[in-house]
């Protein structure tokens, strides 16, 4: 059945990996289900975060918005998770997404998440971990950015 | 309002309680001649007395009172009538006496009830207006529900009580006398004895009952106390949950309760403790008068008639003096009451009566607003808005921003009036606010806040909320019934000191409509204006897409929209339009449709109407015959067990309800659950062949609701929907009657009238689709409509729809936004706009800001917009920015210049 397929693909999405197939099923569920034809816009760069979205079939492009046009940042292939940003803290959105063929994607309310999340401490702590190993990840790569931009301009300096 | 409850009732009603006193003493005369006539009757006719010779006659109705010095003075000679005529004559005359008696009781009490009903309704008049003129600060002390139960219940024994305060005092007072002096004229001292007696029982038991008014006085106070609680308990229930208090909050109603209990029981151990000891005082006096009266009588020195005199007078002492004491008692009782009331409404500075009068015209206010030193500190001491001067013009677009703190947003709600400044002064062209009439500043200044509150009611009825002023045009009557009830409603209200203006009158402000392109002040184009302005006319168009029309209203509207769809069908077949639209086709099964709708082709009357359907054996025998029940039978089972597995075991029951599965479960409620369960484990083995007709009805129309496009199930197969589509045509072949009266079947050339407007027209459902789609179909319908010249009638279906208690059926980002709209259709000189668009997303609210602007400064005459952002980043759009930082005023000038301040100087806000 399509609910199964997708609990599918959400046990693929690391974010929610740490969540039992029961519990994807009821978020699956809880989801919506959509569709989108080629070059069909899932949000714009400026938009309110307000979703998150799971692509079940079909391929989508990130864009930023560039002096010139748009620049394309990324491909996504089926399977990914997109502004899962919104499910956590919201704000807005910091880029645009647009399908590149046609698309079939579900689409995840926080308040929906949330309500998943909740029944399931353990869920939590696991998301915890990991959502703390990828700040760490990030962290150390700033830290190396920084080091290597200093390094240049001392170098420049003398 | 008065201190005292006699006062009050005196103040009030002091012409009628004279009045209702003199009739009453008049309806004493026939009283009392109705005690005398009964023994005239048996002494005279009956036994003979005065007819003792045969022809002998007596005089009727002979009336010869003999006065002092005067002597006798005959008023009427009297008939002379014989023993049997007499007999009828007093009869008749009995007769006569007890109707007259009568009507003077039905007479007084009505009118008794009328003056206590009307005190009633003027009290409770007065404290609504109390709470309409209580400065803001007022509603932190008074709960609603302690108010409301204040005006409702703890005031309602005041009316009560109305008609005897004067009436009864006076009647007891007299009876009292009457025995006292009577039993006095027999015997001095056994006259005295009663009067101490009586004296005693007046003066103890009062005093007795000042206790059992202090209890009630404290039951009135936890009762209301009791209903806040309540109140609170139920808006706060998810926070309950949330932190799981509910046996917190089961301890302290039940320590309430208690309490409660106390009282109550307290009171009752005095009240039969003081009737105890009133019914002894009262038989006390009769064994004094045998006792010591026989003593008297042995001795010689009262004779046995006396004696037997005094006893019989005494009989008529202790009635009156007890009701006098109950009377005492209530009034006492409800005078607390009162106090207590009183005391809740009274506010330091309640608005002037005089700046809330009724006012057609609108004059203009005078510029600039200016605050001067204006300082606000909430209760705790803290400054939001530290001594802030500013000045600000018509015409002047402001931009308000805090940098840190709450000031913006403080000023402007001084400047709306929804805060009052703790000290400093505002004034509009020189006059304090305080003393302009709200007809002026509730007009000529617009205030839109981010929580503003919608009255319950349409959609458009809100949008006009804050054009209803006063009275405009009186409604006019269709005859003469109408007339004279609407004379009478507002004789009545004046009567009870209340406001007379008719609701039924045309309160719509006209003049305060901005005016058109042309001038013109038209309602139909302010309101599309107000809406188009404030980014709510899609969202009104969408809810009149998505409204009913049932009923023969409407013909005209529904024929073009019959002729829409046939245009857009004809479009899309030519591929002009292109859009996700799966139609009803009586050959096809739709998939966006659920199954009920796909077996009947149509649109059912009700949910209860599947019901019926699952029980008529017409439909129910095509559909074994074709194999449809026992598959859906299935169908059902599976969808059911499937629920059950998501909302997890029994034990998950306990929890909240699981909105984010009910959402998408509109047939199902959390109440069905339980029962679910039992239908899911009655059939789990066996199949529709081993059912009971119950089961199987309650499993089909569960089935009835699947639409696999939404639910996902996997649970439809090609071969069920076959079955499906061949059921549908074989069940419309011989419908009996019964059955076509529960649904509306899809007809492609008529119109539906249990379907929406927007399924009459796509004559289908929206296919696999995002909301970018959903989107481009209302836009293209809107097309199609506005075309046709059928928009605005679609656009007021939406402005009929119900918002919702508190306007709950819309977003916070609609709701906010027909705040705006509702302030945008009026014409003021001032708009303070404080955080209206803060749910509004960023994109839409930039649009909006921009389109209000517009808007507003599209006139000559140039209002000034004192915007409060709650965006930073929108200031550009505004003449002047005025940032706050901790409740001062932190910058003040144009946008150019504030950008250059914030290179030099980075704690100014974004970057």
């Amino acid at each position: 059945m399509a609910l199964n397929e997708e609990v599918n693909v959400l046990r693929q999405v690391p974010l929610f990996s740490c969540l039992e197939p029961l519990r994807l099923k009821k978020l699956a569920f809880a989801s919506q289900r959509m569709h989108y034809d080629p070059t069909e816009v899932l949000f714009q760069q400026g938009d309110d975060a307000d979703k998150a979205y799971i692509l079940i079939s079909g391929r989508a492009e990130i864009l930023a918005d560039g002096a010139s046009g748009d620049i394309r940042i990324a491909e996504l292939p089926p399977g990914s998770i997109v502004g899962e940003v919104a499910l956590l803290c919201g704000g807005l959105r910091t880029a645009t997404v647009r399908a590149l063929e046609p698309l079939d994607v579900l689409a995840i309310e926080p308040q929906d998440f949330l309500a998943v999340l909740s029944e399931d401490r353990g869920a939590c702590v696991r998301m915890m971990r990991v959502l703390a190993q990828r700040l760490a990840v990030t962290t150390s790569d700033l830290i190396a950015a920084r080091a290597e931009l200093a390094q240049s301009q001392d170098g420049s300096a003398t | 309002m008065e201190q005292s409850l006699t006062r009050f009732i005196w103040t009030h009603t002091r012409r009628e309680q004279s009045w209702v006193v003199a009739v009453v003493l008049v309806s004493l005369i026939p009283y009392y001649l109705a005690f005398d006539l009964p023994k005239q009757i048996v002494n005279g006719p009956i036994q003979g007395q005065g007819f003792e010779a045969d022809g002998a006659t007596e005089l009727f109705l002979h009336i010869s009172p003999s006065l002092p010095w005067i002597g006798e003075v005959t008023l009427f000679p009297g008939i002379p009538l014989q023993r049997m005529d007499m007999l009828m004559a007093l009869s008749m005359t009995f007769l006569a006496l007890v109707i007259v008696n009568g009507l003077f009781k039905f007479y007084i009490n009505t009118y008794k009830g009328r003056m206590g009903e009307r005190l009633l309704r003027r009290i409770r008049y007065q404290l609504i207006d109390r709470i309409l003129r209580f400065p803001p600060q007022q509603f932190r002390r008074i709960k609603p529900a302690e108010a409301a139960s204040m005006i409702k219940d703890e005031v309602e024994p005041l009316g009560g009580f109305t008609g005897d305060a004067f009436v009864q005092p006076v009647m007891l007072t007299g009876q009292a006398l009457m025995a006292m002096i009577f039993i006095c004229v027999q015997n001095l001292w056994l006259g005295a004895i009663a009067g101490g007696i009586a004296g005693i029982q007046v003066a103890i038991i009062p005093r007795m009952r000042r206790r059992l008014i202090e209890l009630g006085r404290q039951r009135q106070l936890t009762a209301r106390q009791l209903s806040g609680r309540i109140g609170e308990l139920m808006e706060g229930i998810s926070t309950i949950h949330a932190m799981d208090t509910t046996n917190y909050e089961r301890a302290d109603m039940s320590a309430r309760l208690g309490r409660i209990f106390k009282i109550r029981y307290d009171l009752y151990q005095w009240k039969f403790m003081v009737k105890f000891l009133n019914n002894f005082l009262a038989q006390i006096t009769p064994f004094i008068f045998y006792a010591f009266g026989g003593y008297l009588t042995i001795k010689g020195e009262l004779d046995v008639g006396q004696l037997v005199a005094v006893i019989n007078a005494y009989k008529d002492l202790p009635g009156p003096l007890k009701e006098l004491i109950d009377w005492d008692q209530a009034r006492q009782d409800v005078q607390v009451k009162y106090e207590q009331v009183a005391e809740q409404f009274r506010a330091p500075l309640l608005i002037d009566e005089k700046l809330h009068d009724v006012s057609l015209e609108t004059g203009a206010l005078g510029k600039p607003l200016t605050a001067s030193g204006i300082l606000v500190q909430d209760e705790g001491g803290e400054k939001l808005l530290d001594r802030v001067s500013i000045s600000i013009e018509p015409g002047e677009t402001v931009a308000l921003i805090d940098d840190s703190g709450s000031g913006a947003e403080t000023l402007a709600a001084v400047f709306g009036r929804a805060v009052w400044p703790t000290s400093g002064r505002l004034t509009v062209g020189g006059e304090a606010v305080t003393d302009l009439p709200e007809h002026l500043l509730g007009r000529r200044i617009t205030y839109v806040s981010s929580e503003d509150y919608f009255f319950h009611g349409s959609l458009g009825e809100n949008l006009l909320y804050g054009l209803r002023h006063a009275p405009y045009a009186l409604p006019e009557h269709e005859d003469a019934r109408a007339a004279k009830h609407a004379r009478w409603e507002a004789m009545e209200a004046r009567a009870s000191g209340n406001a007379d203006f008719p609701l039924m009158a045309d309160w719509l402000d006209h003049g305060l409509l901005p005016p058109g392109i042309d001038g013109e002040r038209d309602l139909d184009h302010a309101v599309t204006e107000a809406l188009r302005a404030s980014g709510l006319e899609s969202d009104v168009m969408n809810m009149g897409l998505r409204a009913r029309l049932p009923g023969d209203d409407h013909a005209e509207l529904k024929a073009a929209i019959v002729e829409i769809r046939h245009r857009l069908r004809r479009d899309r077949d030519s591929g002009k339009v292109k859009l996700a639209i799966e139609p009803f086709d009586l050959d096809r099964y739709n998939p966006q449709a659920t199954v009920g709708e796909n077996l009947l082709f149509g649109e059912l009357a009700s949910p209860q109407a599947a019901l019926d359907i699952l029980r008529n054996t017409y439909a129910i025998t095509i559909m074994r015959r074709l194999g449809v029940s026992t598959r859906l039978f299935d169908l059902g089972h599976e969808l059911a067990s499937t629920v059950l597995e998501l909302l997890g075991g029994p034990d998950a029951e306990e929890e909240a309800p699981d909105d984010s599965i009910f959402g998408r479960l509109p047939f199902l409620s959390p109440q069905d659950i339980p029962e679910l369960r039992q239908l899911v484990g009655r059939n789990a083995m066996g199949g529709y062949a081993t059912a009971v007709p119950e089961d199987r009805v309650q499993l089909l129309r569960l089935s009835m609701s699947y639409s696999e496009a939404q639910m996902r199930m996997g649970l439809m197969t090609s071969d069920l929907t076959e079955r499906i589509v061949k059921a549908r045509i074989e069940l419309a072949e011989a419908m009996p009657i019964e059955l076509q009266a529960l649904f509306t079947p899809y007809d492609p050339d008529g119109y539906n009238d249990a379907a929406r407007v927007i399924d009459n027209i796509l004559f289908g459902r929206i296919g696999r689709s995002n909301p970018e789609m959903q989107r481009r179909i209302q836009k293209t319908l809107t097309g199609y409509l506005s075309e046709t010249g059928i928009s605005g009638d679609i656009l007021r279906l939406g402005l009929a729809e119900d918002i919702g208690l508190g306007g709950r059926r819309l977003n916070q980002s609609q709701r906010q936004r027909l705040s705006l709209a509702r302030g945008l259709i009026r014409q003021s000189q001032y708009y303070v706009l404080n955080r209206a668009l803060s749910a509004v997303d960023a994109r839409l609210h930039e649009t909006i800001v921009n389109a209000t602007l517009q808007t507003l400064h599209r006139h000559d005459e140039k209002p000034a917009v004192i915007w409060v952002l709650s965006n930073p980043r929108m200031a550009g759009h505004f003449e002047r920015v005025v940032v706050f930082d901790r409740g001062s005023v932190e910058f003040d000038g144009s946008y150019s210049a504030l950008q250059a301040a914030q290179k030099s100087n980075c704690s100014l806000v974004f970057t």
